[in-house]
């Protein structure tokens, strides 16, 4: 029976935490977390867990424990650098980059982000680049992400930005591929198939 | 599936190559060249996603690596990448396509929507890869006309190389890069950190993380006696040159190490000028490096 005392937020955590799992089985060898030993070899592998408020072996404990949003909510996932040392030395075979990049997902679906976190904006920012123009004018993305999050330190990139452009390396605009249309049009017929039902157990939720 | 004799390659600039790497671009297309390796701009190509677009959606992130193999495969062409990010993005899509029979169906009938089909043909292979082990040493090193003898060089190869998916070389450890710098006449330099991460995108959104592995990466460089470094990575390449700076700043350090891509190197040791390679684009001044063992032009 379930216990009418629950705080609401609480029960929140607990439903969300049978989306999570769903969601993170539904990814190529997603399934493979319920396999993990916690010895801790991603945390120490980890060149940024010294950063992170917890570990990679840390949320993968929390994951089990039901304590995700808390996680989410910290600045651990977006601390994530992919940069795979820990897929390749999991003794289980878990494909922790990959869940990372999943939990990422998860966060900006169901708002679970810490506040002054800039990582999340940018690769929003990148996503519309890419829906845009098939291909991502590096330097806008990140003058754009840092006027929007840290207008500051744009304004300290000028001195660098002049140099670059002296250089030629700054292109001034984007470019557009032609296939655009059609690269949006299966976009959208992905988004349809979803939405339809037509492929059990993945949801349209993050892909429109 | 068995593979089918390939003339050449479809090539694979990825977008940082058309902004702030462009001397990586340039070069790679001239050293390809003068090695025999045809290298053709794979039409109208997209965006791999980089780390980016995958932390936003999953399944759209696949499809745009699914498009440029379909483009690819109509070439009946193998793709040459020279981003290792690019490189594991479209290596990940054609595996995971492969091995996951879900992931083929979803993507495979969005594709159809522009009349495309990817039935999984086409290999990724990175320019290092094919320069060393398609090329090989006696064609490389036939074509050294000005050795790169005493240049002592860290080899850096960061993360999506060999990670998660290289299957070439070592995941932690590994020598291809080295190995292609002795036939240059260098001297590649014991580079313990050789494979850990630059941070990446972390210099937009988590600088103070990213600075400090950075400063690492120099330290450990030119205390092993690099008076240079050779990237394979555009990523790599900007964090520590655009940002060498930032790192003297904020750790009272004073690293001037000039920054070479792979390609500009190889160039060099084939006798090709400084504007020609990009070498003139650089921010941190190669010249004393260069003069100092004779390969300046």
């Amino acid at each position: 029976m379930v216990s009418l005392s629950e705080e609401p937020a609480e029960r929140r955590a607990h439903e969300l935490g049978d989306v999570f799992l769903d969601a993170v089985y539904g990814i190529p060898g997603g399934d493979k977390i319920k396999q993990c030993i916690q010895c801790g070899t991603c945390s120490a592998s980890c060149p940024t867990s010294y950063a992170m408020d917890y570990t990679p072996r840390e949320i993968i404990a929390a994951f089990r424990a039901g304590l995700l949003e808390r996680v989410l909510r910290s600045n651990t996932v977006w601390l994530c650098s992919s940069c795979y040392y820990c897929t390749v030395r999991c003794p289980s075979g878990i494909k922790l980059t990959d869940i990372m990049y999943e939990l990422k997902r998860l966060g900006v679906e169901f708002g679970l982000v810490q506040e002054e976190a800039v990582a999340p904006t940018l690769s929003k920012a990148f996503v519309d680049l890419v829906d845009k123009y098939g291909r991502v004018p590096e330097t806008s993305l990140v003058m754009r992400v840092l006027l929007k999050t840290k207008p500051l330190a744009a304004l300290k990139m000028v001195p660098q930005g002049l140099k670059l452009l002296a250089r030629g390396r700054l292109p001034l605009l984007p470019h557009r591929i032609a296939g655009i249309s059609e690269m949006n049009k299966c976009a959208g017929a992905m988004t349809d198939a979803l939405v339809s039902g037509l492929h059990a157990g993945r949801s349209a939720g993050k892909e429109t | 599936m068995k593979l089918q004799p390939r003339a050449g390659f479809s090539y694979y600039p990825g977008c940082s190559l058309e902004g702030m790497n462009r001397a990586y671009d340039k070069s790679a297309r001239l050293v390809s060249k003068e090695l025999g390796i045809d290298l053709a701009e794979l039409d109208d190509w997209n965006c791999c996603g980089a780390s980016a677009y995958m932390s936003i959606r999953e399944l759209r992130a696949h499809l745009l690596s699914a498009r440029n193999l379909a483009l690819a495969e109509r070439e009946k062409k193998d793709l040459a990448v020279v981003c290792p990010a690019c490189f594991t993005n479209l290596t990940k899509t054609n595996q995971y396509m492969g091995e996951d029979p879900k992931l083929r169906r979803i993507v495979g009938s969005a594709l159809k929507a522009a009349n495309l089909q990817y039935l999984g043909t086409v290999r990724v292979r990175h320019l290092l890869d094919v320069i060393v082990n398609d090329i090989g040493q006696s064609d490389v090193k036939a074509k050294v006309t000005r050795p790169l003898s005493g240049l002592k060089v860290a080899p850096y190869y960061g993360c999506q190389f060999t990670r998660p998916l290289g299957e070439y070389d070592d995941k932690e450890f590994p020598m291809m890069l080295d190995t292609l710098l002795t036939w240059l006449g260098a001297e590649p330099v014991s580079f313990p950190l050789k494979a850990k991460c630059c941070g990446g995108i972390l210099m937009t959104t988590n600088q103070s993380v990213a600075l400090t592995l950075v400063r690492s990466l120099l330290d450990c460089a030119t205390q092993n006696g690099a008076e240079c470094i050779a990237t394979i990575c555009p990523l790599c390449h900007m964090s520590l040159e655009a940002y060498q700076g930032d790192v003297n700043k904020e750790f009272s350090t004073n690293f001037k190490v000039p920054m070479f891509y792979f390609t500009q190197l190889i160039g060099l040791a084939f006798g090709f000028g400084r504007k020609e390679l990009g070498i003139d684009q650089e921010l941190v001044s190669s010249k004393t490096v260069l003069e100092k063992r004779l390969v300046v032009t």
